[in-house]
């Protein structure tokens, strides 16, 4: 009797021969990448390699060249930027605003529930009637965190997530992916972070000066010599950063 | 004492004592330009937020015209108030003429370049911060422009004193469309010009006091708004 094989995992955003330019820069060339459900990607490289901007075209937030397709699992989608912007709301309000944009289907009994929940999952209940913007650094990240939580998206992009936070506070917002990727989340995430990458992500995409150089699973990613410029970059970064 | 020092003193007490026409004159002021302003902030923000992210042929030219709107002089904008509300005019038939409500009509004109020139400075610089945090989430352009409004709600509250300011001091628009009748049409600004040209100085000093108390406030209650919300207008002014 024949077995059946594994199940493919369902691919919720793909990219054929992806392109963005912005004037005469090309930002991102000829990607090819698909984002299945339940994985931690992230996306690393030197500084001007394209990360940012290869998140946002598969976030769908660039204008583009080539194919991106969607797949309907895939359409609710939230983005936490580098540095989050936060209105001049109270912390409860930001994250109601952000639920009544992201998930108007809800009633708002069930958004203000979900608010109050997403504020518990990253410890800020008890400041939610703080003025969002004289959060610390990492408060403020861990509200854009819960405001990208609470709509429950199929995907959750991160770009540079703790790029300007301190150790404590890059601590925090680490455990907290870990436990959405825990709980399935789909996630991807840019990073400058080798050690960061190696923790969380199932995944590593290379960039390279816009390409997409090398695009393995973490264990391979680390473990491999590729005789390429990912070499150096490694070495560069796990020097400092590689706990 | 000199007949400047009698003015002042006559004034003082025109003020301390509640003089009827003055409080009359000094309401009827407060109504017209408030009333204007609220127009214009209805017109004025979400043209200008429009304008922030709209991308249409001509919109340099349509940003330039706006900037010059700013500079409108006050007696051109009664003129064709007049034009259009005057018995033989496209709008005559509506009969407001000499009336506060044509006056709205001229201050609400006049101030709406300034809400929206100030409305669209504003989004334009938050849609730096936030607009591509706005569009993730979900809102759509003009919604992320309206929420950067109210994001930016000091700087919107700057803007509409500066408009009242402008609308509360200007005289020529008034004077056109509202005739100046004692007691229906007559501002603090029209009053003081007619008082000033019969020779009775002591009311038109008195006005001009409760005009410049006026404006003193507005500007007090602009440098009381909290420094980098209403950064952005303060700036441009």
């Amino acid at each position: 009797m024949a077995t059946a094989a594994p199940a493919e995992p369902v691919a919720l955003i793909t990219l054929r021969d992806a392109t963005v330019s912005f004037g005469d820069v090309c930002a991102v060339r000829g990607a090819n990448v698909s984002v299945h459900a339940g994985e931690a990607i992230a996306v690393v490289g030197a500084n001007g390699s394209g990360k940012t901007t290869l998140l946002r075209l598969l976030h769908g937030a660039v204008a583009h060249g080539g194919v991106r397709s969607i797949a309907s699992s895939a359409m609710r989608q939230a983005m936490v930027f580098q540095r989050p912007f936060l209105l001049h709301l109270s912390v409860l309000n930001n994250l109601r605003l952000a639920l009544w944009l992201g998930a108007r289907r809800l009633s708002v009994d069930e958004r203000r529930a979900r608010a109050a929940e997403a504020l518990q999952r990253v410890g800020l209940f008890d400041l939610r009637h703080r003025p969002a913007r004289s959060l610390s650094g990492g408060e403020q990240q861990r509200l854009a965190l819960a405001r990208g939580w609470a709509i429950r998206p199929d995907i959750l992009f991160l770009d540079e997530p703790t790029a300007n936070l301190d150790p404590s506070a890059k601590k925090e917002v680490e455990s907290l992916l870990a436990s959405f990727a825990a709980d399935g989340m789909t996630l991807v995430m840019s990073t400058h972070n080798l050690g960061q990458a190696k923790r969380l992500a199932t995944r590593i995409i290379y960039m390279d000066g816009g390409r997409i150089d090398l695009d393995l699973p973490t264990a391979e990613f680390f473990s491999i010599h590729s005789g390429r410029r990912a070499d150096l970059f490694l070495k560069g970064d796990l020097s400092w950063s590689l706990d | 004492m000199s007949a400047v020092a009698v003015s002042i003193a006559t004034a003082f007490r025109l003020i301390v004592g509640g003089d009827p026409v003055l409080l009359r004159t000094v309401a009827l002021s407060f109504a017209v330009s408030g009333t204007a302003c609220l127009i214009a902030a209805a017109f004025g923000l979400v043209a200008g937020a429009w304008l922030a992210i709209a991308i249409f042929p001509g919109r340099r030219v349509v940003l330039l015209a706006l900037d010059t709107l700013l500079a409108l002089p006050s007696v051109v904008v009664g003129l064709v108030v007049y034009l259009a509300l005057s018995r033989s005019g496209p709008l005559g038939s509506w009969g407001i003429l000499f009336t506060p409500a044509a006056m709205v009509i001229a201050q609400t004109i006049l101030v709406v370049p300034v809400v929206a020139a100030l409305a669209r400075q504003v989004v334009a610089d938050a849609l730096r911060d936030g607009g591509d945090q706005l569009r993730s989430m979900g809102a759509g352009p003009l919604l992320g422009a309206m929420l950067l409004l109210l994001h930016e709600r000091w700087a919107v509250v700057t803007l509409l004193l500066i408009a009242f300011g402008r609308a509360v001091s200007e005289v020529g628009a008034v004077m056109i469309v509202g005739g100046n009748i004692d007691g229906v049409t007559r501002v603090m600004t029209t009053a003081i010009a007619l008082e000033t040209s019969k020779g009775d100085l002591p009311l038109a000093l008195a006005l001009g006091l409760v005009l410049l108390a006026v404006v003193a406030l507005v500007n007090v209650l602009i440098a009381f708004i909290p420094r980098g919300r209403g950064l952005a207008v303060a700036e441009l002014r």
